[in-house]
């Protein structure tokens, strides 16, 4: 029986890997071919479902990491206690296929339109949507001022490391190190906290916009922060992530 | 595991036929007003159970039975779909 697309739904479509590439020892960029992809903007989902062979079948929603645009591409940090990411960041090859569906997401979403300044901040691989937003602003000749706020546990753990350090004209990177930091290392160190927002955070009085993402505490700690500097809770866009 | 609505849009979009994170719930216990994306969600317990980012009541609960998704909006006061989309 032929099945028919409901509108405003969204169907599960097989996307084929197109290529995996390592981000750091845990952390893998996984770029998909999608037949008939809409389209995303950044800083939405897509849904990935694994199914076994004996049909258990597992979902989790990824972050697309690609710009408006570009190639649909995700990337995946390995949980050892995970069901699903280590398939993803171990066993899948190029030419394998993976059933997806999106794009999904209104909210947690940049637009040149939207404007700024922009405050990103990253935990983690929080970082995943703020690159696509990163790499949005760029790729659409925005030249609304950004800076990125980004938290990792050791300079080995940084996601995009090599097209951070390259920031764009009117972007900043600013990494703190909260594990342990190398030798002569500039940075910040430690978590995020008020002195650094002090430091790197946009005034108010200059109607930023600001995306944090990350594990639920820090995106909670860094709201809380950002709402203390007299952000509107509105202009403070949050999304939070849990490992499996 | 707590997380966000933003990791249940594909899953509201199933129930709810079109895109939700943006939607803006009213809690109908407390009466705070926010967009979907901004509540809190727990996915493993017996289905995936929303609540109010405020007050922790509870929003909404969906379980997924024999094929079918069962939902209770019962903790809702109110859910205001984007309509520019």
């Amino acid at each position: 029986m032929a099945r028919t697309a409901v509108r405003g739904r969204l169907t599960w479509q097989v996307a084929t890997v197109a290529s995996v590439a390592a981000e750091t020892d845990s952390v893998r960029t996984i770029r998909l071919e999608v037949p008939g992809w809409p389209g995303h903007r950044a800083g939405q989902h897509l849904d990935v479902r694994l199914t076994a062979e004996d049909g258990y079948s597992a979902e989790r929603s990824y972050s697309v990491a690609a710009a408006d645009g570009e190639p649909v591409a995700i990337t995946v940090e390995r949980l050892d206690d995970g069901e699903v990411s280590p398939y993803l960041t171990e066993e899948l090859r190029s030419g394998d296929q993976l059933e997806v569906r999106g794009p999904i997401g209104n909210w947690f979403t940049w637009s040149t339109a939207d404007g700024g300044p922009l405050l990103l901040v990253a935990g983690g691989s929080g970082v995943v949507p703020l690159r696509a937003i990163l790499r949005h602003r760029l790729r659409s000749g925005s030249d609304v001022p950004v800076r990125l706020l980004y938290s990792s546990r050791t300079l080995a753990d940084v996601i995009y490391r090599s097209e951070l350090d390259q920031p764009a004209d009117g972007a900043q990177v600013s990494y703190t190190l909260t594990r342990s930091q190398p030798p002569g290392w500039t940075g910040f160190s430690g978590r995020v906290d008020e002195a650094m927002l002090a430091k790197v955070a946009w005034q108010a009085s200059e109607n930023p916009l600001a995306f944090v993402c990350g594990p639920t505490r820090f995106v909670e700690t860094v709201a809380e922060l950002l709402v203390a500097r007299d952000y509107p809770a509105a202009r403070v866009k949050t999304e939070r992530f849990g490992g499996a | 595991m707590e997380l966000d609505g933003n990791a249940i849009g594909g899953l509201l979009r199933d129930v709810f036929g079109t895109e939700m994170t943006d939607a803006e719930a009213t809690c109908g216990t407390c009466g705070a007003i926010g967009p979907v994306a901004e509540t809190v969600v727990y996915l493993r317990a017996p289905g995936t159970v929303v609540r109010c980012r405020h007050c922790t009541s509870l929003l909404m609960v969906i379980s997924h039975i024999r094929g079918l998704n069962c939902v209770d909006l019962g903790g809702l006061g109110a859910l205001d779909v984007n309509q520019s989309q």
